[in-house]
């Protein structure tokens, strides 16, 4: 018989009360878990971001475009070995107030757009289709399967920003590379939209949403932002050069009082993880009062009560936590069908079963600490003179 | 009989109940030589639980000494105290006090964890213990599933476990029927008697006072 026997045996002597604890931080461990979670899934775009991409944008605003004329300005600025455009479309498909109805739709330059994003592989005969038909379009695996889009279909959506009936055909489907990248999207041919608005809409141009850029380095980024801003100041569309990282910041900083919120509240958890932690202890504790002084008598030190105490509060928390992981996947697996709109990319990552696990094992022992810091320091008379 | 295990020189000691102190011994002196069976009678309140506690090293005098097996116990910090305890003292208690969660093997176990001692020695330590107070048959039975009396053994023999120098034992049979106080009280007699175990019984019954060599009375915090 071993110090942990006794901790284990302890920890469910009031097998009831036990399992009720660890139920009630397994709850509350699943919700940090789950809002951990979703806070990352916000923050996906920011943390994929590639190294050595950088964005061009209208320095007012992203909804205003940049003439596609720059492009040859950009091309031949020091530093920059790539650049592509794309063009935000919009459009509304079936039931517009499905949110399963929405995913991001791209109108980019067939030619360059996937060389600047390896991250997309896309089968290169299904590439050579997309580039030699007008109307074609690439959309990703997720979005396939969700939808149930093959190689051949025809996907016809109603314009918003840009009006009439649009026909898309599916020529190919990308994988991600890794499971962080989106497979949401599609992509179709800047050239058939503006084609197609100088039909539907004479006068009206379409020009670039935005450039993206690629870099030698990250080291090369600020240099690169200065000439290219530099160059367009006193332009028509002045510019706002960035890493494709602070583009995406930009976005989640839009949403920052939720994802603060969210932090909030996950912070808030910990503290009842605590309290149900502490409750539960306390009161295991108070009614073993007698027996530590026992223990005392029998030689044991402060040190072995406080082992005993903290050891027992320990095993509940690191059970509650683990039991409260497992239940984060399934939980993030239905955030994940429910809301793909909104999450396209989400996941329990390394990080947040480890960080979870953490909040669980270290709030097992902070319950204890006041609990244990009593029991060592209750003389033994008083404790044997205690009724358990 | 040798010279004394325990030499008590004019110990008082008090406690305090709200900003009073009540005085609980006063100017205690007293000899237990080694080997003896020695029964500590008194009424409620007379100090005898307060005398066995400083004896045992869980409580402190507030003047005087307490001299166990050549030890000042009032001179040692609370962890010395501890492993002073855990080698000289083997302590039972009127309401047994056994660990509920642990069989009668592993209560009688726990003491001898915090020995250098082997697993197997510590397994030949708790059956030579069980078997000295005859329940080898029960090893694997949880508190619940034993006897008042039977409890007590097992209390008894986590006390001898360690092969402590003094045995102190309050009111060891004030929970316990007749049969089985006899019974507790023979085991005593015999512990002291074949192994030469140095006793002090705190005892209100003079039934089990009888079985002690010498009996001392308290009264009020005196020694009589």
């Amino acid at each position: 018989m071993k110090m942990l026997s006794i901790i284990l045996r302890n920890a469910f002597r009031h097998r009831l009360r036990s399992i009720l604890t660890i139920a009630g931080i397994a709850t509350a461990v699943m919700a940090f878990g789950l809002l951990r979670t979703v806070i990352g899934a916000w923050n996906a775009g920011v943390t994929n971001a590639a190294s050595n991409r950088m964005i061009v944008r209208h320095r007012v605003s992203f909804i205003f475009p940049l003439p596609i004329t720059d492009l040859q300005q950009l091309q031949r600025v020091a530093g920059v070995s790539g650049v592509s455009w794309a063009n935000w479309f919009g459009g509304v498909y079936g039931n517009s107030s499905d949110f399963k109805n929405f995913w991001p739709r791209i109108a980019v330059d067939p030619a360059t757009y996937f060389t600047l994003y390896p991250e997309f592989i896309v089968p290169p005969d299904q590439l050579a289709a997309f580039q030699r038909e007008r109307n074609a379009c690439i959309i990703g695996r997720k979005l396939a399967t969700q939808k149930g889009f093959k190689l051949g279909d025809v996907i016809t959506m109603d314009g918003d920003i840009f009006p009439g009936r649009w026909e898309f055909v599916v020529r190919g489907i990308y994988t991600g590379r890794d499971p962080t990248t989106d497979e949401t999207q599609q992509f179709f041919q800047w050239d058939y939209l503006n084609e197609q608005v100088k039909q539907r809409e004479p006068g009206r141009n379409v020009d670039a949403g935005w450039y993206i850029l690629k870099v030698g380095s990250a080291a090369q980024m600020p240099a690169v932002s200065a000439t290219i801003d530099t160059a367009f100041t006193n332009s028509q569309a002045p510019t706002k050069t960035e890493s494709e990282k602070a583009f995406q910041q930009s976005f989640v900083s839009m949403s920052s009082t939720i994802i603060t919120s969210l932090q909030v509240v996950s912070f808030v958890i910990i503290g009842i993880i605590l309290l149900v932690l502490a409750n539960t202890i306390v009161m295991a504790v108070r009614e073993r009062t007698r027996e530590y002084a026992i223990l005392k008598t029998l030689g044991f030190t402060g040190r072995h009560i406080a082992t005993f105490i903290l050891g027992e509060s320990l095993v509940i928390g690191v059970l509650g936590g683990v039991l409260g992981l497992l239940l984060i996947y399934p939980m993030v697996q239905g955030v994940k069908q429910g809301f793909s709109a909104f999450f396209p990319v989400i996941g329990v990552s390394a990080f947040t079963a480890l960080l979870v696990l953490g909040v669980a094992a270290l709030s097992g022992l902070a319950a204890a600490v006041l609990p244990a810091a009593r029991a060592v320091r209750l003389p033994i008379v008083t404790g044997l003179r205690t009724i358990g | 009989m040798a010279g004394p295990i325990v030499q008590i020189r004019g110990v008082s000691k008090s406690y305090r109940r709200d900003s009073n102190a009540v005085p609980v011994l006063e100017n205690i002196s007293l000899d237990v030589p080694e080997g003896e069976f020695l029964g500590l009678m008194g009424p409620s309140g007379s100090g005898k639980t307060t005398l066995l506690n400083l004896i045992a090293g869980i409580d402190r005098p507030d003047s005087g000494s307490v001299n166990v097996a050549g030890t000042d116990v009032a001179q040692l910090s609370e962890s010395q105290l501890a492993k002073w305890r855990a080698t000289h003292i083997g302590f039972v208690f009127q309401f047994y006090n056994l660990i509920p969660v642990l069989t009668a093997y592993e209560n009688v176990e726990l003491p001898l964890l915090l020995a250098p001692l082997s697993k197997a020695q510590r397994k030949e330590h708790v059956q030579t213990a069980l078997g000295l107070v005859g329940l080898t048959d029960r090893v694997s039975h949880y508190p619940r599933q034993l006897s008042g009396g039977q409890e007590q053994r097992v209390a008894i023999a986590r006390a001898l476990a360690a092969d402590p120098t003094i045995l102190v034992a309050d009111e060891p049979t004030g929970d316990l029927d007749r049969k089985s106080a006899d019974e507790v009280l023979t085991l005593l007699d015999r512990l002291n008697k074949e192994f030469k175990k140095t006793i002090v019984m705190v005892t209100h019954d003079p039934h089990a006072a009888e079985r002690a060599h010498t009996v001392r009375h308290l009264d009020k915090g005196v020694l009589q």
